[in-house]
Protein backbone atom coordinates (compact mmCIF):
# COMPACT_ATOMS: atom_id res chain seq x y z
CA UNK A 1 0.00 0.00 0.00
CA UNK A 2 1.31 3.37 -1.15
CA UNK A 3 1.47 5.57 1.96
CA UNK A 4 -0.80 8.70 2.67
CA UNK A 5 -1.94 11.22 5.37
CA UNK A 6 -4.26 10.17 7.73
CA UNK A 7 -7.07 12.87 9.03
CA UNK A 8 -9.43 12.05 11.19
CA UNK A 9 -11.84 15.72 11.70
CA UNK A 10 -14.78 15.74 14.46
CA UNK A 11 -17.44 17.60 12.12
CA UNK A 12 -18.67 17.70 8.78
CA UNK A 13 -17.95 21.04 8.13
CA UNK A 14 -14.18 19.81 8.92
CA UNK A 15 -14.45 16.72 6.91
CA UNK A 16 -15.88 18.78 3.75
CA UNK A 17 -12.88 21.39 4.29
CA UNK A 18 -10.22 18.20 4.37
CA UNK A 19 -11.54 16.86 1.25
CA UNK A 20 -10.99 19.94 -0.92
CA UNK A 21 -6.86 19.71 -0.32
CA UNK A 22 -5.68 17.53 -3.70
CA UNK A 23 -5.47 14.48 -3.36
CA UNK A 24 -7.77 13.61 -0.39
CA UNK A 25 -10.32 11.15 -0.23
CA UNK A 26 -12.94 10.23 2.30
CA UNK A 27 -12.60 6.87 4.03
CA UNK A 28 -15.75 5.76 5.97
CA UNK A 29 -15.10 1.89 7.55
CA UNK A 30 -12.64 1.05 4.54
CA UNK A 31 -14.30 -2.73 4.24
CA UNK A 32 -13.52 -2.15 0.65
CA UNK A 33 -11.06 0.28 -0.01
CA UNK A 34 -8.37 -0.74 2.24
CA UNK A 35 -8.41 -3.85 0.14
CA UNK A 36 -8.21 -1.71 -2.82
CA UNK A 37 -5.12 0.10 -1.46
CA UNK A 38 -3.36 -2.89 -0.70
CA UNK A 39 -3.86 -3.89 -3.67
CA UNK A 40 -2.28 -0.29 -5.16
CA UNK A 41 -5.11 0.43 -7.13
CA UNK A 42 -5.96 3.27 -5.54
CA UNK A 43 -3.15 6.52 -4.48
CA UNK A 44 -4.60 8.68 -2.07
CA UNK A 45 -2.40 11.59 -1.10
CA UNK A 46 -4.55 12.24 2.13
CA UNK A 47 -7.24 9.54 3.78
CA UNK A 48 -10.27 11.62 5.39
CA UNK A 49 -11.87 9.09 7.89
CA UNK A 50 -15.66 9.99 8.11
CA UNK A 51 -15.77 7.52 11.37
CA UNK A 52 -15.29 10.41 13.95
CA UNK A 53 -17.84 12.69 13.26
CA UNK A 54 -21.03 11.89 15.76
CA UNK A 55 -23.55 14.30 13.79
CA UNK A 56 -23.23 11.36 10.82
CA UNK A 57 -23.91 8.26 12.95
CA UNK A 58 -27.26 6.74 14.39
CA UNK A 59 -30.89 5.85 13.35
CA UNK A 60 -34.11 8.05 13.70
CA UNK A 61 -37.59 7.37 12.82
CA UNK A 62 -38.99 10.69 11.40
CA UNK A 63 -42.11 11.12 9.47
CA UNK A 64 -42.79 7.54 7.87
CA UNK A 65 -39.07 7.77 7.39
CA UNK A 66 -35.68 5.77 8.55
CA UNK A 67 -33.18 8.57 8.30
CA UNK A 68 -29.70 6.73 8.93
CA UNK A 69 -26.42 8.61 9.27
CA UNK A 70 -23.99 8.18 6.60
CA UNK A 71 -21.44 6.65 8.72
CA UNK A 72 -23.44 4.34 10.58
CA UNK A 73 -22.23 0.36 10.41
CA UNK A 74 -23.97 -2.48 8.62
CA UNK A 75 -24.45 -4.05 12.52
CA UNK A 76 -26.11 -0.95 13.92
CA UNK A 77 -28.90 -0.64 11.20
CA UNK A 78 -29.35 -4.45 11.62
CA UNK A 79 -30.10 -4.21 15.28
CA UNK A 80 -31.80 -0.74 15.32
CA UNK A 81 -34.35 -0.66 12.25
CA UNK A 82 -35.56 -4.12 13.19
CA UNK A 83 -38.13 -2.52 15.15
CA UNK A 84 -39.14 0.37 12.16
CA UNK A 85 -38.12 -1.51 9.10
CA UNK A 86 -37.31 -5.16 9.22
CA UNK A 87 -36.37 -5.86 5.37
CA UNK A 88 -33.55 -3.11 5.46
CA UNK A 89 -32.49 -4.41 8.95
CA UNK A 90 -32.59 -8.39 7.56
CA UNK A 91 -30.57 -6.65 4.44
CA UNK A 92 -27.75 -4.87 6.59
CA UNK A 93 -27.69 -8.32 8.92
CA UNK A 94 -26.53 -10.48 5.64
CA UNK A 95 -23.64 -7.79 4.19
CA UNK A 96 -20.43 -9.90 4.45
CA UNK A 97 -19.45 -11.04 8.07
CA UNK A 98 -20.11 -9.52 11.52
CA UNK A 99 -16.52 -8.38 11.59
CA UNK A 100 -17.29 -6.22 8.13
CA UNK A 101 -20.63 -5.37 9.74
CA UNK A 102 -18.80 -3.59 12.55
CA UNK A 103 -16.95 -1.63 10.23
CA UNK A 104 -18.46 -1.15 7.11
CA UNK A 105 -21.06 1.74 6.50
CA UNK A 106 -24.16 2.76 4.96
CA UNK A 107 -22.76 5.72 3.29
CA UNK A 108 -19.45 3.99 2.50
CA UNK A 109 -21.64 1.11 0.64
CA UNK A 110 -23.93 3.80 -1.22
CA UNK A 111 -20.82 6.26 -2.85
CA UNK A 112 -18.68 2.55 -3.56
CA UNK A 113 -21.94 1.89 -5.68
CA UNK A 114 -20.24 -1.60 -6.22
CA UNK A 115 -23.15 -3.44 -8.82
CA UNK A 116 -23.32 -6.23 -6.56
CA UNK A 117 -23.36 -4.89 -3.33
CA UNK A 118 -26.32 -4.68 -1.14
CA UNK A 119 -27.56 -1.17 -0.06
CA UNK A 120 -27.92 -0.21 -3.49
CA UNK A 121 -31.31 -2.16 -4.06
CA UNK A 122 -32.55 -1.01 -0.78
CA UNK A 123 -32.20 2.77 -1.69
CA UNK A 124 -33.58 2.06 -4.90
CA UNK A 125 -35.85 0.00 -4.01
CA UNK A 126 -37.13 3.11 -1.11
CA UNK A 127 -37.72 5.77 -3.39
CA UNK A 128 -34.88 6.95 -0.72
CA UNK A 129 -33.41 10.52 -0.12
CA UNK A 130 -29.39 10.76 -0.25
CA UNK A 131 -28.35 13.09 1.67
CA UNK A 132 -24.51 15.15 0.85
CA UNK A 133 -22.81 17.77 2.84
CA UNK A 134 -24.61 20.21 0.13
CA UNK A 135 -28.00 18.73 -1.19
CA UNK A 136 -30.55 16.20 -1.46
CA UNK A 137 -29.81 13.21 -4.38
CA UNK A 138 -32.86 11.31 -5.28
CA UNK A 139 -32.07 7.79 -5.09
CA UNK A 140 -33.57 7.36 -8.71
CA UNK A 141 -31.05 10.50 -10.05
CA UNK A 142 -28.28 9.37 -7.26
CA UNK A 143 -27.16 6.09 -9.52
CA UNK A 144 -25.37 6.52 -12.65
CA UNK A 145 -23.72 3.06 -13.22
CA UNK A 146 -21.45 0.20 -12.02
CA UNK A 147 -19.29 2.36 -8.65
CA UNK A 148 -20.84 5.44 -10.68
CA UNK A 149 -23.04 8.04 -8.66
CA UNK A 150 -24.13 11.67 -8.72
CA UNK A 151 -21.25 12.12 -5.87
CA UNK A 152 -19.14 15.42 -6.72
CA UNK A 153 -15.20 15.00 -5.83
CA UNK A 154 -15.28 15.50 -2.20
CA UNK A 155 -18.84 15.67 -1.67
CA UNK A 156 -19.65 13.12 1.71
CA UNK A 157 -22.92 11.27 2.48
CA UNK A 158 -24.19 12.41 5.68
CA UNK A 159 -27.15 10.83 5.60
CA UNK A 160 -29.50 8.50 3.79
CA UNK A 161 -33.66 9.41 4.14
CA UNK A 162 -35.35 5.67 3.52
CA UNK A 163 -38.86 5.96 3.37
CA UNK A 164 -40.54 3.19 5.34
CA UNK A 165 -42.85 0.80 2.98
CA UNK A 166 -46.09 -0.79 4.27
CA UNK A 167 -44.52 -4.23 2.71
CA UNK A 168 -41.33 -5.18 1.93
CA UNK A 169 -38.12 -8.06 1.15
CA UNK A 170 -34.88 -8.46 0.28
CA UNK A 171 -33.76 -11.90 -1.39
CA UNK A 172 -30.22 -12.42 -1.76
CA UNK A 173 -28.79 -15.04 -3.69
CA UNK A 174 -25.26 -15.42 -1.81
CA UNK A 175 -21.93 -15.54 -3.73
CA UNK A 176 -20.71 -17.51 -0.90
CA UNK A 177 -17.24 -17.07 -1.08
CA UNK A 178 -17.11 -13.36 -1.19
CA UNK A 179 -20.46 -12.73 0.59
CA UNK A 180 -21.58 -10.26 -1.73
CA UNK A 181 -25.10 -10.31 -3.67
CA UNK A 182 -24.25 -12.86 -6.90
CA UNK A 183 -27.97 -11.21 -7.38
CA UNK A 184 -30.60 -9.66 -4.91
CA UNK A 185 -33.93 -8.30 -5.55
CA UNK A 186 -35.34 -6.08 -3.11
CA UNK A 187 -39.58 -5.73 -3.19
CA UNK A 188 -40.91 -2.42 -1.00
CA UNK A 189 -45.06 -1.89 -1.21
CA UNK A 190 -45.86 1.79 -1.09
CA UNK A 191 -49.46 2.63 -1.00
CA UNK A 192 -48.84 4.62 -4.18
CA UNK A 193 -47.45 1.35 -5.74
CA UNK A 194 -44.86 -1.07 -5.62
CA UNK A 195 -41.01 -0.55 -6.90
CA UNK A 196 -38.07 -3.54 -7.29
CA UNK A 197 -34.85 -3.09 -7.19
CA UNK A 198 -32.42 -5.66 -8.44
CA UNK A 199 -28.49 -5.71 -7.73
CA UNK A 200 -26.24 -7.82 -9.00
CA UNK A 201 -27.47 -8.07 -12.33
CA UNK A 202 -26.82 -5.66 -14.77
CA UNK A 203 -23.89 -4.07 -16.51
CA UNK A 204 -25.05 -0.44 -15.61
CA UNK A 205 -25.29 -1.52 -11.73
CA UNK A 206 -28.37 -1.66 -10.28
CA UNK A 207 -31.84 -0.95 -11.62
CA UNK A 208 -35.56 -0.63 -11.04
CA UNK A 209 -37.64 -3.42 -13.08
CA UNK A 210 -40.59 -1.28 -14.41
CA UNK A 211 -42.89 -4.21 -15.97
CA UNK A 212 -42.29 -6.23 -12.46
CA UNK A 213 -43.41 -2.73 -10.68
CA UNK A 214 -46.85 -2.30 -12.87
CA UNK A 215 -47.45 -6.04 -12.21
CA UNK A 216 -46.91 -5.77 -8.71
CA UNK A 217 -48.77 -2.64 -8.44
CA UNK A 218 -51.66 -4.22 -10.29
CA UNK A 219 -51.38 -7.69 -8.08
CA UNK A 220 -48.74 -7.72 -5.22
CA UNK A 221 -48.47 -11.66 -5.47
CA UNK A 222 -45.71 -13.78 -6.97
CA UNK A 223 -48.09 -14.96 -9.85
CA UNK A 224 -48.37 -11.57 -11.00
CA UNK A 225 -44.68 -11.89 -12.34
CA UNK A 226 -45.16 -14.92 -14.36
CA UNK A 227 -45.66 -13.82 -17.54
CA UNK A 228 -42.70 -11.74 -17.32
CA UNK A 229 -38.74 -12.08 -18.08
CA UNK A 230 -35.88 -10.10 -18.37
CA UNK A 231 -33.00 -10.29 -21.34
CA UNK A 232 -29.23 -11.33 -20.53
CA UNK A 233 -27.85 -9.19 -23.00
CA UNK A 234 -26.50 -6.68 -20.65
CA UNK A 235 -26.65 -8.69 -17.05
CA UNK A 236 -23.20 -9.22 -15.59
CA UNK A 237 -21.86 -12.45 -17.10
CA UNK A 238 -18.91 -14.16 -15.41
CA UNK A 239 -17.32 -17.56 -13.74
CA UNK A 240 -20.32 -17.39 -11.13
CA UNK A 241 -23.25 -17.27 -13.98
CA UNK A 242 -24.09 -16.15 -17.24
CA UNK A 243 -25.92 -13.09 -18.14
CA UNK A 244 -28.76 -15.27 -18.41
CA UNK A 245 -28.76 -17.50 -15.49
CA UNK A 246 -28.69 -13.56 -13.90
CA UNK A 247 -31.76 -12.71 -15.87
CA UNK A 248 -33.68 -15.51 -14.72
CA UNK A 249 -33.05 -15.24 -10.87
CA UNK A 250 -34.22 -11.49 -10.97
CA UNK A 251 -37.42 -13.20 -11.81
CA UNK A 252 -37.12 -16.29 -9.35
CA UNK A 253 -35.65 -13.98 -6.13
CA UNK A 254 -38.44 -11.15 -6.99
CA UNK A 255 -41.03 -13.54 -6.43
CA UNK A 256 -39.15 -14.69 -3.75
CA UNK A 257 -39.50 -11.16 -2.20
CA UNK A 258 -43.10 -10.94 -2.70
CA UNK A 259 -44.09 -13.91 -1.37
CA UNK A 260 -41.52 -13.22 2.08
CA UNK A 261 -43.09 -9.34 2.27
CA UNK B 1 4.66 9.68 11.16
CA UNK B 2 2.19 10.30 14.05
CA UNK B 3 1.98 9.52 17.23
CA UNK B 4 -0.56 7.24 18.61
CA UNK B 5 -2.50 5.82 21.84
CA UNK B 6 -5.12 3.32 22.67
CA UNK B 7 -5.55 0.92 25.26
CA UNK B 8 -4.88 -2.80 24.37
CA UNK B 9 -5.60 -5.47 26.72
CA UNK B 10 -6.70 -2.69 29.72
CA UNK B 11 -3.10 -0.97 29.09
CA UNK B 12 -2.31 2.51 27.63
CA UNK B 13 -0.05 2.12 24.76
CA UNK B 14 1.36 4.39 21.93
CA UNK B 15 3.69 4.26 18.69
CA UNK B 16 4.60 5.92 15.78
CA UNK B 17 2.67 5.01 12.61
CA UNK B 18 2.15 6.04 9.57
CA UNK B 19 -0.96 6.72 7.87
CA UNK B 20 -1.10 3.51 5.97
CA UNK B 21 -0.41 1.69 9.25
CA UNK B 22 -2.86 -1.04 9.70
CA UNK B 23 -4.00 -1.73 12.91
CA UNK B 24 -2.27 -5.61 12.80
CA UNK B 25 0.87 -4.10 11.76
CA UNK B 26 0.83 -2.15 14.65
CA UNK B 27 -0.35 -4.83 17.06
CA UNK B 28 2.33 -7.05 15.79
CA UNK B 29 5.02 -5.27 14.88
CA UNK B 30 4.57 -1.98 17.49
CA UNK B 31 3.36 -3.77 20.38
CA UNK B 32 5.13 -7.41 19.86
CA UNK B 33 1.21 -8.91 19.97
CA UNK B 34 1.79 -11.41 17.16
CA UNK B 35 -1.00 -13.48 18.80
CA UNK B 36 -3.04 -11.46 16.36
CA UNK B 37 -2.58 -13.41 12.91
CA UNK B 38 -2.27 -12.08 9.82
CA UNK B 39 -3.78 -15.12 7.57
CA UNK B 40 -5.04 -13.40 4.51
CA UNK B 41 -4.63 -9.67 4.51
CA UNK B 42 -7.58 -9.15 1.72
CA UNK B 43 -10.05 -9.21 4.43
CA UNK B 44 -11.30 -12.88 3.78
CA UNK B 45 -10.08 -15.09 6.27
CA UNK B 46 -10.48 -13.62 10.12
CA UNK B 47 -7.52 -14.91 11.49
CA UNK B 48 -6.33 -11.01 12.27
CA UNK B 49 -9.99 -10.16 14.15
CA UNK B 50 -9.86 -7.93 17.50
CA UNK B 51 -12.64 -6.13 19.61
CA UNK B 52 -12.28 -2.47 19.41
CA UNK B 53 -14.64 -0.73 21.63
CA UNK B 54 -16.28 -4.89 22.38
CA UNK B 55 -17.02 -4.86 18.71
CA UNK B 56 -15.04 -7.69 16.46
CA UNK B 57 -13.12 -6.18 13.99
CA UNK B 58 -10.29 -7.23 11.36
CA UNK B 59 -7.63 -5.88 12.45
CA UNK B 60 -5.71 -6.09 8.94
CA UNK B 61 -8.75 -3.67 7.56
CA UNK B 62 -8.78 -1.32 10.25
CA UNK B 63 -6.10 1.72 10.58
CA UNK B 64 -4.31 2.34 13.26
CA UNK B 65 -4.66 5.59 13.52
CA UNK B 66 -8.34 5.24 12.80
CA UNK B 67 -9.04 3.58 16.35
CA UNK B 68 -6.92 6.06 18.29
CA UNK B 69 -7.84 6.35 21.90
CA UNK B 70 -10.26 3.33 21.52
CA UNK B 71 -10.34 -0.12 23.88
CA UNK B 72 -8.48 -2.69 21.90
CA UNK B 73 -8.49 -6.16 23.05
CA UNK B 74 -6.24 -8.86 21.94
CA UNK B 75 -6.08 -12.91 21.99
CA UNK B 76 -3.31 -11.74 24.95
CA UNK B 77 -6.16 -10.21 26.73
CA UNK B 78 -8.41 -13.38 26.81
CA UNK B 79 -6.70 -15.54 29.69
CA UNK B 80 -8.04 -15.43 32.67
CA UNK B 81 -6.12 -12.80 35.20
CA UNK B 82 -4.17 -16.10 37.01
CA UNK B 83 -3.02 -17.30 33.80
CA UNK B 84 -5.09 -19.86 33.34
CA UNK B 85 -7.52 -20.38 29.76
CA UNK B 86 -10.33 -18.26 29.78
CA UNK B 87 -13.77 -20.49 29.27
CA UNK B 88 -13.69 -20.50 25.58
CA UNK B 89 -9.90 -20.98 25.02
CA UNK B 90 -10.59 -23.69 27.39
CA UNK B 91 -13.54 -25.41 25.51
CA UNK B 92 -11.53 -25.10 22.30
CA UNK B 93 -8.71 -27.05 23.96
CA UNK B 94 -11.33 -29.94 25.22
CA UNK B 95 -13.22 -30.15 22.17
CA UNK B 96 -10.23 -30.04 19.58
CA UNK B 97 -11.60 -27.08 17.87
CA UNK B 98 -8.23 -26.10 16.40
CA UNK B 99 -5.55 -28.41 14.37
CA UNK B 100 -2.78 -26.23 13.48
CA UNK B 101 -3.94 -23.12 15.30
CA UNK B 102 -3.45 -20.92 12.68
CA UNK B 103 -7.06 -19.09 12.55
CA UNK B 104 -7.83 -19.53 16.15
CA UNK B 105 -6.91 -16.26 17.17
CA UNK B 106 -9.53 -15.06 14.97
CA UNK B 107 -12.19 -17.51 16.25
CA UNK B 108 -11.98 -17.18 19.66
CA UNK B 109 -12.20 -13.63 19.44
CA UNK B 110 -15.23 -13.95 16.82
CA UNK B 111 -16.31 -16.27 19.47
CA UNK B 112 -16.02 -14.11 22.42
CA UNK B 113 -18.23 -11.14 20.25
CA UNK B 114 -20.64 -13.75 19.63
CA UNK B 115 -21.39 -14.77 23.12
CA UNK B 116 -21.66 -11.26 24.63
CA UNK B 117 -24.32 -10.71 22.34
CA UNK B 118 -25.97 -13.81 22.08
CA UNK B 119 -25.09 -16.28 25.11
CA UNK B 120 -26.81 -19.14 24.11
CA UNK B 121 -26.61 -19.31 20.57
CA UNK B 122 -28.40 -22.27 18.46
CA UNK B 123 -25.64 -24.19 16.08
CA UNK B 124 -26.92 -22.15 13.39
CA UNK B 125 -26.39 -19.03 14.77
CA UNK B 126 -23.07 -19.74 15.85
CA UNK B 127 -21.79 -20.90 11.92
CA UNK B 128 -23.69 -18.09 10.63
CA UNK B 129 -21.31 -15.61 13.11
CA UNK B 130 -18.28 -17.24 11.94
CA UNK B 131 -18.58 -16.84 8.39
CA UNK B 132 -15.91 -14.48 8.13
CA UNK B 133 -13.59 -16.85 10.15
CA UNK B 134 -12.23 -19.28 7.85
CA UNK B 135 -10.22 -22.17 8.64
CA UNK B 136 -8.08 -24.47 6.36
CA UNK B 137 -7.19 -27.80 8.55
CA UNK B 138 -10.02 -29.27 10.58
CA UNK B 139 -13.47 -28.43 8.71
CA UNK B 140 -15.80 -26.17 11.63
CA UNK B 141 -17.45 -28.99 13.28
CA UNK B 142 -15.17 -28.67 16.71
CA UNK B 143 -14.59 -24.98 16.52
CA UNK B 144 -18.42 -24.80 16.28
CA UNK B 145 -18.87 -27.68 19.60
CA UNK B 146 -16.41 -25.60 21.40
CA UNK B 147 -18.22 -22.83 21.03
CA UNK B 148 -21.59 -23.88 21.79
CA UNK B 149 -19.85 -25.98 25.06
CA UNK B 150 -18.46 -22.52 25.62
CA UNK B 151 -21.89 -21.43 26.29
CA UNK B 152 -22.41 -23.84 28.52
CA UNK B 153 -24.33 -26.16 26.34
CA UNK B 154 -24.73 -29.69 26.31
CA UNK B 155 -23.10 -31.33 23.54
CA UNK B 156 -23.39 -35.20 23.67
CA UNK B 157 -25.10 -35.57 21.43
CA UNK B 158 -23.06 -33.50 18.60
CA UNK B 159 -21.08 -36.24 16.70
CA UNK B 160 -16.98 -35.76 16.87
CA UNK B 161 -15.84 -36.04 13.48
Amino acid sequence: MYNFEFVKPSSIAEAVKALAEDGAQPLSGGQTLIPTLKQRLNQPDMLVSLTGIAEMKGIKAEGGALVIGGATPHAAVAAEAAAHYPALAALAGNIGDPAVRNRGTIGGSLANNDPSACYPSAALASGATIVTDRREIAADDYFQGMFATALDEGEIITAVRLPIPQKAAYVKFNQPASRFALTGVFVAKFADGVRVAITGASNDGVFRWAEAEAALSANFAPEALEGLSLSGDNMISDLHGTGPYRAHLCKVLAKRAVAAA
Amino acid sequence: MAKVSMTVNGKSVSGEVEGRTLLSTFLREGLGLTGTHVGCDTSQCGACVVHIDGKAVKSCTTFAQDVAGAEVKTIEGMANTDGSLSTIQQAFQDHHGLQCGFCTPGMVMSAAALLADNPKPTEAEVRHHLEGNICRCTGYHNIVKAVLAASGQDVGQIAAE
